[in-house]
């Protein structure tokens, strides 16, 4: 198997598909020969050339989004990229609005191919405007498809599937897990949507995480298998669909369930996942289902206090031995 | 380019039958037999029947809140029309939609809209799939003099600018925002004027002149086909009723109202002038009204006959999948 940056998957997904299908194009603020401003898209003008494949945008996020749902109503296929996932609030109508209602406002008259690719997250020191997790926001609006890849095999995986659904979806990523290595097979692949990964197999304790989180569970796991602990992981991989089913088999096998996210805790969507545990295994659980999620403030500036405020391995650790 | 007789009757039956769709809505709202909110067009019927005139089939348009007008003149059923206004399975969005979202997909209608401005982007966004698709259809969209003052005008159009995408910017300049009159929200004597903001053509136009609208959508059409870009028409035009149906409109000066409805009525003053050219007869004006009546009341027949929206195929369009396919 060959490895390959968390980046670098993003370019080859996109990069089969519009060989793939000339009506996929790209859109969004310098994704052209910037290639985006983590390198997400590096190297796609330069193969495709610049309009119509690869177009630079003008810095207007609603913009970006209603023509790539008008662009789809008229038989193309977008990849619209806003730049962070802060600056979607900009373009909120379009998304949840107009994308996402399209379909069944018109009594499922409409297609909506839309792909609208992000990134969130903390950890660069860009503060409150540039590093929030919002997936909880998108997850709540009915019509949206959500996806929150956590390594490069799955990232690339479910974009190709991403481009390929004729559904509106939110595809986003992490802006610390670009620089991310993982292994991919050489022949064509896709990873499809609503089906979730068990990142690792356990015994004790069911955690349930996704996007950069899976990464922090794992090493937490491996910490606590050190003192006989048995940890699975649980990657929804996208939360809306949602695979439950995969979520309760693990709660009914290990009994206790850790929900763990980076996005603030009030209204975040480890609130929703606890709730269905509730309700589908409430009699197989031996402890209350336990969240730890980031704390209800925006996102500071100074590394120290942004650390305090994201979770870590080490409160992950911590969380498990208190559902013991 | 001047019109034929037969082009004028056909504005005309345009604009009778969006008024007449009308006036039926109203009636059908008092029977309690449509719900949610009725926003008219009745008074500014000139402008959707001048400018969709000048389309071809496989063209586009973009509609907004206050949508009929736009929908009947591109060719959709009426009988479909009301069906969606009464809720029933026949509806064009199944019931889902309502006044606010009529859409044709296949008509390529791409939706009335409920939100000012929204449908701008749209707009832009089919023109950018035309260029694309290296085809020389243009896109309509339509939207008010509120709409102007929004966001999603400014970034539709400048994209549209600046990437030379097929579409006419067509603003109904119905002078009100709900209550709020355009002169106190905006610092332009004439919309059209914003076009230079953009380098694009802006021309202003009698709204109610169906004749005047279609030559001025002829040139931007034209200039949009041969891929010259976008334009912006301003259509000065006057809703006679208030912003959704029960809104009494009183916020606007009685004498301004009643101008507008009994000087500047568009299909009185072109029917007038029709028979005083003798384009045509009173008689055949008559029957261009009956057969038109006996349309709308068919449709309306059609409508009342129709199944109740399905309760348990609600959740079946939310989500595409291939099945559906």
């Amino acid at each position: 198997m060959r490895k390959i940056l968390y980046r670098e998957a993003v370019q080859e997904a996109i990069r089969e598909e519009m060989r793939r299908d000339p009506t996929v194009f790209l859109m969004g603020e310098d994704v052209g020969t910037r290639g985006g401003s983590y390198k997400a898209t590096q190297g796609l003008q330069e193969e495709f050339g610049e309009a119509p494949r690869v177009y630079n945008t003008p810095i207007s996020e609603l913009g970006i989004i209603g023509l790539a749902l008008g662009a789809g109503l008229a038989g193309l296929k977008p990849i619209a990229e806003i730049m962070y996932i802060d600056f979607s609030t900009l373009a909120m109508d379009q998304i949840v609005n107009q994308c996402a209602k399209f379909r069944f406002m018109t009594g499922g008259q409409a297609i909506v191919p839309v792909v609208i690719r992000t990134q969130g997250g903390a950890g660069r020191g860009i503060a409150a405007q540039h590093s929030q997790s919002l997936e909880a926001w998108y997850a709540h609006v009915p019509g949206l498809k959500v996806v929150m890849p956590s390594t490069p095999y799955d990232c690339k995986g479910l974009l190709k599937s991403a481009i390929r659904d004729l559904n509106p979806i939110m595809f986003i990523e992490h802006k610390l897990l670009y620089l991310t290595e993982g292994e991919i097979p050489e022949e064509e692949y896709t990873v499809p949507l609503g089906v979730a990964d068990v990142k690792r197999e356990g015994t004790d304790v069911t955690i349930i995480a996704w996007s950069k989180m899976v990464l922090h569970a794992l090493e937490a796991a491996e910490e606590l298998a050190k003192d006989g602990i048995s940890v699975e992981v649980v990657d929804p991989r996208t939360i809306s669909p949602l695979d439950l089913d995969t979520i309760i088999n693990s709660v009914k096998k290990t009994n206790r369930a850790l929900v763990v996210h980076e996005a603030c805790r009030t209204g975040g969507f480890g609130g929703e996942v606890t709730s269905l545990i509730m309700e589908r295994a409430f009699d197989y659980l031996d402890a209350p289902v336990k969240r730890i999620t980031g704390l209800d403030t925006p996102i500071p500036y100074a590394f120290h206090l942004e650390n305090a405020v994201i979770p870590h391995t080490e409160d992950i650790v911590k969380g498990v031995r208190e559902l013991l | 380019m001047k019109l034929t007789k037969k082009e004028k009757i056909e504005l005309y039956e345009h604009m009778y039958r969006i008024r007449s769709f009308e006036e039926q809505c109203i009636l059908l709202s008092r029977k309690g037999l449509i719900g949610g909110s009725l926003h008219l067009y009745i008074g500014e019927e000139a402008v959707a029947a001048g400018a969709i005139s000048v389309l071809r089939p496989d063209d586009y348009i973009a509609s907004t809140h206050r949508g009929h007008g736009h929908c009947i003149a591109k060719g959709a059923n009426m009988g479909r029309m009301f069906a969606e206004l009464l809720g029933k399975e026949a509806g064009y969005n199944r019931g889902r939609g309502g006044s606010m979202h009529i859409a044709d997909v296949g008509l390529r209608v791409l939706g009335a809209n409920g939100i000012v401005a929204a449908g701008i982007p749209i707009a832009t966004g089919a023109a950018l799939a035309v260029k694309y698709q290296g085809g020389d259809q243009v896109v309509l969209s339509f939207f008010g003099d509120g709409a102007s003052n929004n966001g999603a005008f400014h970034e539709g159009v400048n994209f549209a600018a600046s990437w030379k995408l097929p579409v006419v910017y067509i603003c109904e300049n119905n002078q009100y925002a709900i209550t709020m009159s355009i002169k106190n929200a905006c610092a332009l004597h004439t919309l059209s004027d914003r076009a230079a903001g953009y380098g694009i053509p802006g021309v202003c136009v009698d709204g109610n002149d169906v004749v005047a609208v279609r030559e001025a959508a002829v040139e931007a059409i034209k200039r949009a086909r041969n891929g010259d870009g976008p334009s912006f028409i301003e259509c000065q035009t006057y809703r006679w009723l208030g912003h959704h149906l029960g809104d009494d409109g009183k916020y606007r000066p009685p004498e301004e109202v009643r101008y507008w409805k009994e000087e500047r009525d568009p299909i009185a003053t072109f029917a007038k002038k029709m028979l005083e050219e003798n384009v045509l007869t009173q008689k055949k004006l008559d029957e261009v009204h009956k057969t038109i009546d006996e349309e709308i009341a068919a449709a309306v027949q059609f409508a009342q006959d129709s199944e109740p929206a399905s309760v348990e195929r609600l959740l079946e369009d939310l989500y595409y999948s291939p099945a559906q396919a």
